[in-house]
């Protein structure tokens, strides 16, 4: 399976929750080798964090941008809503688009960060959310490595801070033994921490964060001594949308973050290139034949996965019921990935609805009641009158039977 | 932590204008006539005109619009005139030829009235007179369906694409100051003017819309204006006016590039207010102020001879043409969007009118205050911070101020967590807004009234108080128009007439009413006038509203025959519409059986009153795919009464299903798909007995059960290892009822023989659970059949088994024919079938 999930692992995995982003970037070398398990920080850098991969663009900003800068902040908002967005800057440099979606967004994402309020990234899983977080907190702080990655088991140590038990059991409690969280060092060095997959967090380590985020302090009673956040100090977290309820965030945290849901990609042909692009970057890498016939086949699957997504056939015409999966762009990238291999190894190379229907069936249908009811009437009722459609509706009640 | 300090202060800064905002030394104002140059439905515009007005206090005031509302412009005054209101002028003859010009109390048309009004200043309209503009749009074609456009609720959307202009103004101006989206430019330049202060700053663009009949949302503004400032006196004369002059400069250099904009009638109406205007200055002098579109400002400058104004007016079509004050909604000032005048959030525009001041925390407290009220908590924190938000925003965007963007853009990521579920309340309640205007009683009769009194007299059904009853046979023209009228008023709550239950029972030509026409009918009347100037059309709209609005996937069904029966096709499009959607998402097998048969009847209504029901059809056919599909899962693990409900929609979707299947747009392959679900309800064990009964039955009738396969249903549901209650329920379902189950039973031995043989083989001790529902099923017999089916089991089995082993024929039948009764059928039975009699032996 080679679903671009968000991935539980440090650092930011590449690729992972990136897709549509990714697809519009030069990815950075080995971002292409899509979610598998990255290692941690290793000898040489499968993948170099954002402020080094694009530290020219960085740089020719910083050289550029006149406009009043927020303390510690190493571009005006302006410019790094710049930076995500891309643009040509008066002495000619490109700056590459990092993000490709509504500048709304962009811009209401900064502006957060410029405030007091922390920002919270939400989406379905593939949306970019943590591939933004890493550009922002490049591009406001120039790091991006004070991270927190969210599992079920992150410990208050990782939001606020350890202990060094052997100095401490040397010396005693002092400034010396404690070991500052990313959080903490944010905090003290006035730089934007990034939380991953923050409703994973227990619900307990997430309280720990509301101190943080209203007093703007962390007390350490051990030492009688307190840690202040100084001005440039700020919070990004990401969360998936479909995760709610796992942790869910208290009113009270909730209250402290603004927050900005990162959308699907807004039209079909967007959806269709970035699925064309990353199924031939894996297939590549999982030495597949090239399909023929694939950019229909597709457009197929995608035009299957937005309309029982926003619940309309794309002309508008007929509502539909959505099935409880979550069908985004990551699902169809990999559904197309299982036809391809299927097509390759026990077909005839040519990708076909056949390879691809029990492929949308397995995505579609999660909930055996009501998700195949939703699937049947959409075959009922949109599929089977479709032009040019016949071969795949066959195929889908056969594997519906 | 604070936030970091430069983003704050750049959010102060106050508007800085291109070229309006030279303020000139103060000075006497400049000679009249003023032109003020205005976009309708501007709260930045009228709050300018207001300071204009105010400094200049002109002799008179002239307002573009349509003439023959000078009579009814004191009205205004009157405490119970509440914008929005709109003037309605309509031809008298034919109410349906009508155009409307809506304002709200931020309108500056509005504004200037009032003024002019309070002020004890004559005001008068000067643009073509309706008499003209109705009916020069009377010849073109379509021209009959811009009024009614604008009249429709649901035709908003249409009108916005026939009416946009060729040349928008204000997307040139924002172009050439840099701005790629006009309707921002506008805002930073004109409605973001903060109250009170900064008159001098917003150069007032508009274009002009009120282009008379077809565009509706023209010029007048009326009534209510509790909402101005009318802080202007305070303003340096000049000041208050040069905003204008700069304006008309921009205007007239877009004139020159652009000529009329491709709206050569504007040339008409331009010219006939240069001739209004000539002959007011006559009266009063140049102390003259002019509202109107800021388009028309240049041409109302130029220097032209009357005796050339003239000629463009002459041999102008002319009807007869009244006007009256109708209530307007917030909601159809939004519907004009699109045209260069239209507003897409009046609500918005309402606020920055009204408030004092703070208009970005005054939103953000209206917003928080509907979110807490629809039960989402929202603290003071939270409007603090969309406030700052917003403001950060807007300097991040470079703009002067917050506006409706940057506001919703904060109240998304503050308040309604980044969902835009709660925002949508926001959008609907407060940015459009849901305000009622309403108008004195004193305002002459709406078209609508007129239209009904015609078609009273038309069809001689006089309105009296005495209630009396009315019968009304269909196949008669003036008694089918008669019923259609009464069914349109219902629609429009002007319930005249009460259908009641005929005393002729079931014929579907004959309707019963009770009639009674009370005096708040008439005020039901007026009401309803601002859905159209005829009852057709009102009734139209209003349906269409209806359709969009109505929750249950019953409701609509419902509406969906009233339409019929009320005659109003061009509504049912919407309904259809609206019915397909809920049934889309509706997750309940249940109500789609419900509407089903309602529709299927309707389809049948159709035929019967020729009307075109293709769309209907359509629809049917989608449903009834739909109940295919989600029938059988919903059919397990229900309860007595659930099953017996289900078992009567199955039933029901049945008969409709037949009906759709013999009417005239059949659907493909219905027929099969819907016998396939019937035959995997029977075969499945786990759907409840009385509904596999019933959906055996109900093959076998339609001959879709292969031989024998009756009885091997039978004996499998009545086989031992089956529950008796459930097996009873399945006798329920094949047997029972009023559905003619006993005569089967009499005439198919072999299945009287297998229902005998499993009511012997009961436990005695279970006899007594299943006696109710036996006794239910076989108590519903009539008496005849009952008797015969207790003298067969009184012969016993044998006998049955030893006759049906004979040459049977068709399904359990006796063997052979019986000449002897048969002949003596025969003829009856020619006779019916119309058939002449065959030579004898021929039916041997």
């Amino acid at each position: 399976m080679t679903v671009p999930a968000t991935t539980p692992t440090t650092p930011a995995t590449p690729g992972a929750a990136t897709a549509p982003a990714a697809a519009n970037t030069p990815p950075a070398p080995g971002a292409a080798t899509g979610a598998a398990r990255a290692p941690g920080a290793g000898a040489e850098a499968l993948r170099p964090h954002a402020e080094d991969a694009f530290a020219d663009e960085l740089a020719a900003l910083a050289a550029a941008d006149d406009r009043p800068r927020p303390a510690r902040w190493r571009l005006s908002p302006w410019a790094v809503a710049t930076y995500l967005q891309g643009g040509v800057l008066p002495d000619g440099t490109v700056i590459t688009p990092k993000y490709v979606g509504p500048r709304r967004l962009v811009e209401v994402a900064v502006t957060t960060l410029a405030t007091d309020r922390a920002l919270l990234l939400l989406g379905v899983p593939g949306t970019a959310k943590t591939w933004v977080s890493e550009h922002l907190a490049a591009a406001v702080s120039g790091d991006s490595t004070l991270l927190v990655q969210g599992t079920a088991g992150t410990p208050e140590e990782a939001v606020r801070y350890g202990w060094n038990y052997a100095q401490l059991l040397a010396h005693g409690p002092s400034r010396d033994a404690l070991v500052p969280s990313p959080l903490m060092r944010a905090m003290s060095e006035g730089m934007t921490a990034r939380v991953e997959e923050l409703t994973r967090i227990p619900a307990d380590v997430q309280d720990a964060l509301i101190t943080i985020l209203s007093e703007k302090t962390l007390p350490v009673p051990e030492l009688g001594q307190e840690v202040q956040a100084v001005r440039g100090f700020n919070l990004i977290a990401t969360a998936n949308d479909r995760d709610r309820g796992v942790n869910e965030l208290s009113s009270a945290l909730r209250r402290r973050f603004n927050t900005v849901v990162l959308p699907l990609p807004a039209t079909a042909q967007d959806e269709v290139d970035i699925v064309s692009r990353r199924v031939d970057q894996i297939g590549r890498s999982l030495d597949l034949p090239v399909a023929q016939e694939g950019p229909a086949e597709i457009r197929r699957v995608v035009t299957v996965f937005r309309e029982l997504r926003e619940g309309m056939t794309t002309d508008g015409r007929t509502k539909l019921k959505s099935p409880s999966g979550t069908l985004s762009t990551a699902e169809a990238i990999s559904v197309v990935t299982n036809g391809l291999a299927l097509a390759a190894h026990f077909g005839d190379g040519v990708l076909r609805p056949d390879d691809v229907a029990a492929g949308i069936l397995g995505a579609v249908v999660r909930d055996p009641g009501t998700d195949r009811v939703a699937w049947q009437e959409y075959l009922e009722t949109v599929v089977r009158e479709r032009d040019g459609w016949k071969d795949f509706y066959r195929a889908c009640r056969e594997v519906s039977a | 932590m604070t936030s970091p300090a430069p983003a704050r202060p750049a959010a102060s800064a106050r508007p800085t204008v291109p070229a309006a905002s030279a303020r000139p030394a103060a000075s006497a104002p400049p000679a009249g006539p003023w032109l003020l140059g205005v976009r309708h439905h501007g709260p930045g515009s009228a709050r300018a005109v207001l300071a204009a007005l105010a400094a200049a206090r002109p002799a008179a005031v002239l307002i573009e619009g349509p003439p023959e509302g000078d009579a009814l412009l004191p009205l205004a005054a009157d405490p119970a005139m509440r914008p929005p209101v709109a003037l309605l002028a309509h031809a008298v003859d034919d109410p349906g030829r009508a155009s409307f010009w809506p304002m709200a109390a931020f309108s500056p048309e509005w504004v200037a009235l009032r003024w002019a009004l309070d002020h004890g200043v004559p005001v008068r309209f000067i643009d073509l007179p309706a008499a003209h503009s109705l009916a020069i749009e009377a010849p073109a074609p379509g021209a009959g369906e811009a009024p009614r456009a604008e009249e429709g609720e649901p035709s908003g959307e249409r009108a916005e694409d026939e009416v946009t202009p060729a040349v928008d103004p204000i997307r040139v101006l924002a172009e050439t100051a840099g701005y790629d989206d006009p309707e921002r430019w506008w805002e930073d330049v004109v409605e973001h003017r903060s109250p009170g202060g900064g008159t001098g700053t917003g150069g007032t663009t508009g274009t002009d819309s009120g282009t008379g009949t077809g565009d509706g949302s023209g010029a007048t503004g009326a009534a209510g204006g509790d909402g101005g400032t009318g802080a202007g006196d305070e303003y340096d004369p000049g000041a208050a006016l040069a905003p204008f002059a700069a304006l008309a400069e921009a205007m007239g250099a877009l004139r020159e590039a652009y000529g009329d904009g491709d709206r050569p009638r504007d040339a008409v109406r331009e010219a006939y207010m240069r001739i209004q205007l000539r002959t007011v200055r006559k009266e009063f002098g140049d102390a003259v102020a002019v509202v109107c579109g800021a388009w028309h400002v240049p041409a109302l400058a130029a220097r032209t001879t009357l005796a050339a104004d003239r000629a463009l007016l002459k041999g102008l079509p002319k009807v007869k043409a009244e006007l009256t004050w109708v209530p307007w909604t917030h909601r159809r000032l939004a519907r004009h969007s699109g045209y260069g005048a239209g507003i897409d959030a009046p609500g918005w525009y309402g606020h920055l009118f009204d408030v004092p001041d703070r208009p970005i925390e005054r939103w953000m407290t209206k917003v928080a205050g509907l979110l807490r009220a629809e039960d989402r908590s929202v603290s003071t924190a939270h409007v603090i911070e969309a406030v700052r938000l917003a403001e950060t925003l807007a300097a991040l965007r470079g703009r002067p101020l917050a506006g409706l963007g940057e506001t919703t853009d904060a109240v998304r990521a503050v308040m309604c967590e980044g969902s835009d579920v709660p925002l949508a309340l926001v959008q609907d309640r407060l940015i459009v807004g849901e305000s009622l205007g309403e108008v004195p009683d004193s305002a002459p009769a709406v078209p609508l009234q007129r239209d009904l009194t015609r078609t009273q007299r038309t069809l001689r059904l006089k309105p009296e108080a005495a209630e009396r009853g009315l019968g009304l046979d269909l196949r008669k023209d003036t008694d089918a128009a008669r019923s259609r009228l009464l069914h349109r008023l219902r629609l429009l709550d002007v319930r005249w007439g009460e259908p009641v239950e005929g005393r002729s029972g079931t014929g579907t030509f004959r309707e019963s009413w009770r009639l009674s026409w009370q005096p708040e009918l008439s005020v039901r009347v007026a009401e309803a006038g601002m859905w159209g100037t005829t009852v057709l059309t009102a009734a139209t709209a209003k349906a269409e509203s209806l359709a969009r609005e109505a929750a249950a996937l019953a409701g609509i069904t419902a509406l969906a025959e009233r339409c019929l029966l009320a005659g109003l096709p061009d509504a049912l499009p919407a309904v259809m519409r609206a019915l397909a959607d809920r049934a889309a998402v509706d997750a309940d097998v249940g109500h789609l059986a419900d509407a089903l048969p309602a529709l299927a009847r309707a389809l049948r209504y159709g035929d019967v009153r020729s009307t075109d029901t293709a769309a209907l059809a359509e629809v049917a056919a989608g449903l009834a795919e739909r109940i295919c599909v989600g029938l059988p899962p919903a059919c397990t693990g229900l309860d007595a009464d659930g099953a017996e409900a289900l078992r009567r929609q199955v039933e029901a979707v049945h008969g409709a299903i037949g009906l759709l299947d013999s009417g005239p747009a059949r659907a493909e392959g219905l027929r099969d798909r819907w016998d396939a679900v019937l035959h995997k309800l029977a075969a499945r064990d786990t759907v409840a007995g009385v509904i596999r009964g019933r959906a055996a039955r109900l093959l076998l009738d339609e001959g879709r059960l292969a031989e024998d396969e009756a009885a091997r249903l039978m004996g499998l549901a009545l086989s031992p290892g089956t529950p008796p209650a459930d097996a009873a329920a399945w006798i329920e379902g094949f047997a029972g009822g009023a559905s003619g189950g006993g005569m089967l039973l009499v005439h198919d031995e072999r299945l009287l023989t297998l229902v005998d043989a499993w009511l012997a083989g009961i436990p005695a001790d279970r006899f007594t659970d299943v006696l109710p529902l036996l006794r239910r099923t076989f108590s519903a017999y009539e008496p005849a059949v009952r008797r015969t089916l207790g003298e067969l089991v009184r012969r016993g089995p044998a006998a049955g088994a030893a006759r049906g082993d004979a040459g049977r024929s068709v399904g359990g039948f006796g063997p052979g024919l019986d000449r002897g009764r048969a002949d003596a059928v025969e003829p009856v039975l020619r006779l019916l079938l119309g058939r002449p009699p065959e030579p004898a032996g021929a039916a041997g």
